[in-house]
């Protein structure tokens, strides 16, 4: 049963764009919701103010939307493109882009719900601090698309440069391999960056007057959360760039394929851990502003010592790719 | 095209080594964060402890890594022994 390379192409870019939009929708609609069920309590608690505790729930939602926004963007173009140069390499790197956005956008839309939440939250208590919770809300919430971001630059990429005449075996599986670094990498970091937002903007408003202290250690800490999708783009650059010689072997592509999955499931827990240590540095530094230099070397401490791991799946990575 | 059995061996080897790694990793990360996160509160709670706290944060971390070495050595393995 033989398709044609062209059949093949819109198969893989229809299963690409449908992977994109499916679990691209996943991570803002949780985060969303999470933002519109704080502002309900927020409206329960203090009514009179409802009008701007709605007005900041509808922005926080909106910055929460832009990661699914991306994932639409990344499925239409899969759904209306037409490859330059029909092959079936353009095929798998169709899968890549939808794998890269799909699972990319999961880790930013739910975090970025958190600092909208507790922003809406924070205002029903502490109304006079509107202006700095929204303010902090948007950087933080801003912050956090950055791993979406990442992925859908992945996913532009694998669609519209041309490989060329690269050899069909290996590379297919570097495509895919790129697609899955960058994109499962993506979710811890986008989630981690989350938590330190939420609770930079719930410290916000418990102690106004300690908002420099806490945008900067939510910043540094969102920074450090954001490393295990800094490293699952660098794998994929280096799937994406680096020329593989051809290969009739079944376990070169597998070792790529490998290196892919290594990279991304392991960005999962870093990303993760490191944004749960920050949130903890952000709480506490709003509570005792006086000791934020302690808390700001202890939450750094952590981080690196989380963000071990990530390390570890990065160099087994690099050996799949350079070494075996 | 024939594929030997010790080829799939080897392909599988290479899947299993990206697998141990990478699920591997998600555990100890989100674990050691967790550490870190109560360290900082603690340390908020009572600052004047904060070496005692460090320390012991630090050998709470170092026991949840112990399984995030095992999956580098297991992937080790199948990358170069197996």
């Amino acid at each position: 049963m033989g398709f044609e390379v062209e059949t093949v192409i819109k198969i893989a870019a229809y299963t690409g764009g449908g992977i994109a939009m499916g679990l691209g929708a996943v991570g803002a609609a949780i985060g969303e919701g999470y933002t519109a069920a704080r502002a309900n309590l927020a409206i329960s608690r203090n009514p009179e103010i409802s009008g701007d505790i709605f007005k900041s729930m509808l922005v926080g939602q909106a910055v929460a939307e832009s990661a699914s926004i991306f994932a639409l963007v990344i499925a239409i173009l899969l759904l209306f493109m037409d490859a330059a140069t029909p092959s079936l390499l353009k095929a798998a790197a169709f899968l890549g882009a939808g794998l890269s956005m799909g699972f990319g956008a999961i880790g930013s839309g739910i975090g970025s719900g958190y600092p909208g939440g507790e922003a809406c939250f924070g205002i029903s208590q502490q109304p006079a601090a509107d202006s700095q919770l929204t303010t902090n809300m948007l950087i933080g919430s801003a912050v956090c698309q950055t791993p979406a971001i990442f992925s859908m630059v992945v996913a532009l990429m694998l669609i519209f440069i041309d490989f060329g005449n690269a050899p069909l075996t290996p590379t297919w599986a570097a495509f895919i391999g790129a697609g899955l670094s960058m994109g499962l990498a993506a979710i811890g970091s986008g989630y981690g960056g989350g938590l330190a937002a939420g609770a930079s903007c719930e410290g916000i408003a418990r102690s106004p007057q300690s908002v420099t202290n806490v945008t900067t250690i939510m910043l540094v800490g969102q920074a450090v959360s954001q490393t295990p999708s800094i490293f699952g783009l660098l794998i994929s650059f280096i799937l994406m760039f680096k020329s593989f010689p051809e290969s009739s072997m079944l376990a070169t592509p597998m070792a790529l394929l490998g290196a892919g999955l290594c990279m991304g499931f392991g960005g999962i827990g870093p990303g993760i851990g490191n944004g749960m240590a920050a949130e903890g540095a952000v709480r506490w530094v709003a509570r005792n502003v006086e000791h934020s230099n302690e808390l700001m070397r202890i939450m750094l401490v952590g981080q690196a010592v989380s963000q071990s791991t990530a390390i570890y799946a990065m160099v087994v990575s690099l050996v799949l790719i350079f070494v075996v | 095209m024939a594929i030997e059995g010790a080829e799939i061996v080897k392909a599988a080897a290479f899947i299993g080594a990206g697998l141990s790694m990478g699920l591997g990793a998600i555990g100890p990360g989100v674990g050691e964060g967790m550490v870190a996160a109560k360290a900082c509160e603690a340390i908020g709670k009572n600052p004047r402890e904060a070496g005692l706290l460090t320390r012991t944060m630090l050998v709470g971390q170092a026991v949840a890594e112990s399984t995030g070495i095992y999956s580098l050595v297991v992937a080790l393995l199948l990358l170069f022994v197996v």
